[in-house]
């Protein structure tokens, strides 16, 4: 990987409050520290709303930053004109020039760096080929699919070269196959060229396929950010851990008891009981610290067919590479996977176990992760 | 193409032609009157037929108007060049300062914006009249009465609302990221301003400058009011028809024609870039 601990860019408590002095501001974005490395690619992960597209127009410069610094490779930003941040973007909505082609649009941004025509042409085929949109180079945008746009588009952030790259959902309208082709293509040409970026997705494969690290985001603030094994297996909070992951986690309420042993209440549901020694001292000490906290298990964690506690199953499907079986625990519904076929009907009662080394401890409060299987979070 | 059998094609035409006959009738009459002499005009039953003249147009060029009772001097074609000067210098400046404007109020939120936009659609809402009286005072009072200048500036309340709402309206319709894309490409606001946002708007400032020349051209009372005989335009001219000796049909045709002609010419012109933002499609998004 060609990326180096030298940060590229670093945001530094960065707050976007939109309508500042309205009745309703709406903070958007809140006390945001990112570090980018040079050369590094980072995913933009998070539902909804919570303030991915903000960020990065914070960095293009099209939206104030209300509060905090963005530096980019050595350069303080926040108050530079969009011009002169050496940043490039693809935008959520494609943003194509209408009067312009294809080609135009994708050459446009070189145009303006002086370079020469045939060296214009030679980097706006390379990347029409690279989005797959070499037949469609003499069309309008008005006249192409919403897919071609979103590619035409991407290829326009890409064609230029920028200290950063910004690519809002590049890929959100392509299908599935199309997109794994281009992942694939994209992630080599960022690797080849050392090109940092930040990309927003609503995808987690994408984001696990094509990012060195993945940045969660909710309700403006960033949760976590880390390589993909340490989202699953390290998750910071409770969110992340039901965020990240598919299907995700299984969670429930539980009452703590401590002392030889190490016993996990569910109110009505298993009582999940572990000899005090299969947790560090470390985590043996921060759980004790609560009497109610919420235990969660991934659904690939738990072993069926085995182990001391037992529940009714609700559904079992076969997906032709894994079962999914959902039983009946305390009232919800535990999600369970297994890579072979499963003989169990609905109704039936399944035993299973929960390992302690793969059991993720939470703050019934605060949510925030107390133990991940013996070690303290 | 949808499936027209002939019939309804025959049917179409025929109603298309009925409705371009009834609206353009009295435009074609006009035309016919403007060859005929007033004898002409006036006997009856009307007809259709008669020998062409071209003397209203020659005695409107000449400036020579041959009365029962004698003749009479006409400024016509000076009155023409006025309303060309007038309109067009006045349409012009509206454009360099409304364009701008629009886009100011269309993409900034500033401190009462929003007053300071509707302050100047109001100048369309009183009627002239209403601020005549107390501008050709202050207009004495600098030196402005009776100047084009003077007349220019009061013809920027008729010109410069329109073109800053309908132009903002187009530039409210851009989306803002279509010039985000191209200012982070390295360009400066000014440019983005110019080489983006002017050229998609081009059909709403087409339109909006056809539509304040029209309205400036067709003033009346502004121009009477303040300026003399020398600076006023065909609309306030065209009194000098009303003769002594009569009513003089034949030169008004000829006069109605030579002076639709310029906003003819124009709207003509124009068309070009309001159909090509027709056929551009959607600047959204
Ligand atoms: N111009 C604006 N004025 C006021 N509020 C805004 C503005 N732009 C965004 N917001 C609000 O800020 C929050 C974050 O919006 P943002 O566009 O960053 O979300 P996002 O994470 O990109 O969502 P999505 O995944 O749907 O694209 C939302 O609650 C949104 O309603
Ligand atoms: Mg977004």
């Amino acid at each position: 990987m060609s990326t180096t601990n030298e940060a590229a860019l670093s945001l530094a408590g960065v707050d976007k409050i939109y309508a500042l002095n309205s009745r309703k501001p709406v903070h958007a974005v809140q006390a945001l520290d990112l570090d980018v490395r040079k050369g590094e690619i980072v995913a933009l992960l998070g539902s909804s709303g919570c303030g991915k597209t903000s960020t990065l127009r914070m960095i293009a410069g099209f939206e104030s930053v209300t509060r905090g610094s963005i530096t980019l490779a050595g350069r303080r930003i926040e108050t530079l004109a969009p011009a002169r941040r050496g940043v490039a973007m693809a935008f959520e909505g494609y943003s194509l020039y209408p009067p312009l082609t294809v080609r135009d649009n994708i050459a446009f941004a070189l145009k303006s760096a002086r370079i020469n025509a045939t060296e214009v042409d030679k980097a706006v085929k390379e990347m029409a080929a690279l989005v797959e949109i070499e037949s469609i180079l003499d069309r309008y945008p008005t006249s192409i699919s919403g897919g071609q746009q979103q590619r035409a588009s991407l290829a326009r952030a890409l064609v230029r070269p920028a200290d950063l790259y910004l690519l809002d959902e590049p890929m959100g309208q392509l299908e599935p196959r199309l997109r794994a082709l281009l992942r694939g293509r994209l992630k080599r040409l960022l690797n080849e060229r050392g090109m940092t970026s930040i990309f927003v997705t609503h995808d987690q494969t994408e984001a696990n396929a094509l990012a060195d690290r993945v940045a969660v985001m909710e309700g403006g603030v960033l949760q976590q950010m880390a390589n993909q094994t340490e989202l699953k297996e390290r998750p910071a909070n409770l969110y992340v851990a039901t965020f990240i992951g598919e299907p995700p986690m299984n969670v429930f309420d539980a009452k703590v008891e401590i002392g030889e042993r190490v016993r996990f209440i569910v109110k009505d549901g298993p009582a999940l009981d572990f000899s005090a020694t299969a947790f560090s001292q470390a985590a043996r000490v921060a759980i004790a610290r609560r009497a109610r906290a919420v235990i969660g298990v991934r659904p690939h964690d738990i072993r069926l067919g085995a182990g001391d506690n037992a529940a009714k199953v609700v559904s079992n499907q076969w997906l032709g590479d894994q079962s999914h079986l959902a039983l009946d625990v305390a009232g919800k519904l535990m999600v369970a996977v297994a890579f072979d076929q499963v003989n169990a009907s609905r109704g039936e009662i399944m035993r299973y176990e929960v390992s302690s080394t793969k059991l993720h401890v939470f703050d019934a409060d605060s949510g925030e992760a107390v133990s991940h299987g013996a070690e303290a979070a | 193409m949808e499936h027209t059998s002939p019939f309804e094609r025959i049917i179409r035409g025929v109603l298309i032609a009925a409705v371009l006959l009834f609206f353009l009738f009295p435009i074609l009459w006009i035309f016919l009157m403007s060859f005929q002499t007033n004898e002409q005009v006036l006997r009856i039953p009307p007809s259709l037929f008669f020998s062409p003249t071209t003397i209203n147009y020659t005695s409107l060029v000449t400036g020579k108007l041959q009365t029962a009772a004698g003749s009479l001097d006409l400024a016509f074609m000076r009155n023409l060049g006025n309303s060309v000067l007038l309109s067009s210098v006045s349409v012009a400046l509206a454009l360099v300062l409304g364009v701008p404007a629009a886009y100011a109020f269309a993409r900034f939120k500033f401190p009462l914006s929003e007053d300071i936009a509707f302050t100047l659609l109001s100048f369309r809402f009183a009627p002239p009249l209403l601020v005549l009286l107390p501008l050709s005072l202050y207009f004495q009072a600098i030196g402005l009465d009776d100047t084009y200048i003077g007349l220019i500036w009061v013809y920027q309340l008729i010109a410069l609302p329109l073109i800053l709402w309908i132009v903002r309206g187009y530039f409210e319709d851009i989306s803002p990221d279509i010039e985000y894309a191209y200012r982070i490409a390295g360009h400066s606001w000014l440019q983005t301003f110019t080489r983006i946002a002017i050229p998609l708007a081009r059909p709403g400032i087409a339109a909006a400058g056809l539509l304040a020349f029209i309205f400036c051209w067709n003033n009346f009372v502004f121009a009477l009011i303040l300026a003399s005989a020398d600076k006023q335009p065909v609309t306030v001219g065209a009194l000098a028809f009303v003769t002594a000796s009569g009513i003089q049909y034949g030169q008004i045709a000829a006069a109605i024609v030579l002076s639709v002609t310029p906003t003819l010419a124009l709207a003509l012109f124009a068309q070009r870039y309001l159909v090509e933002g027709l056929s551009l499609g959607a600047v959204k998004g």
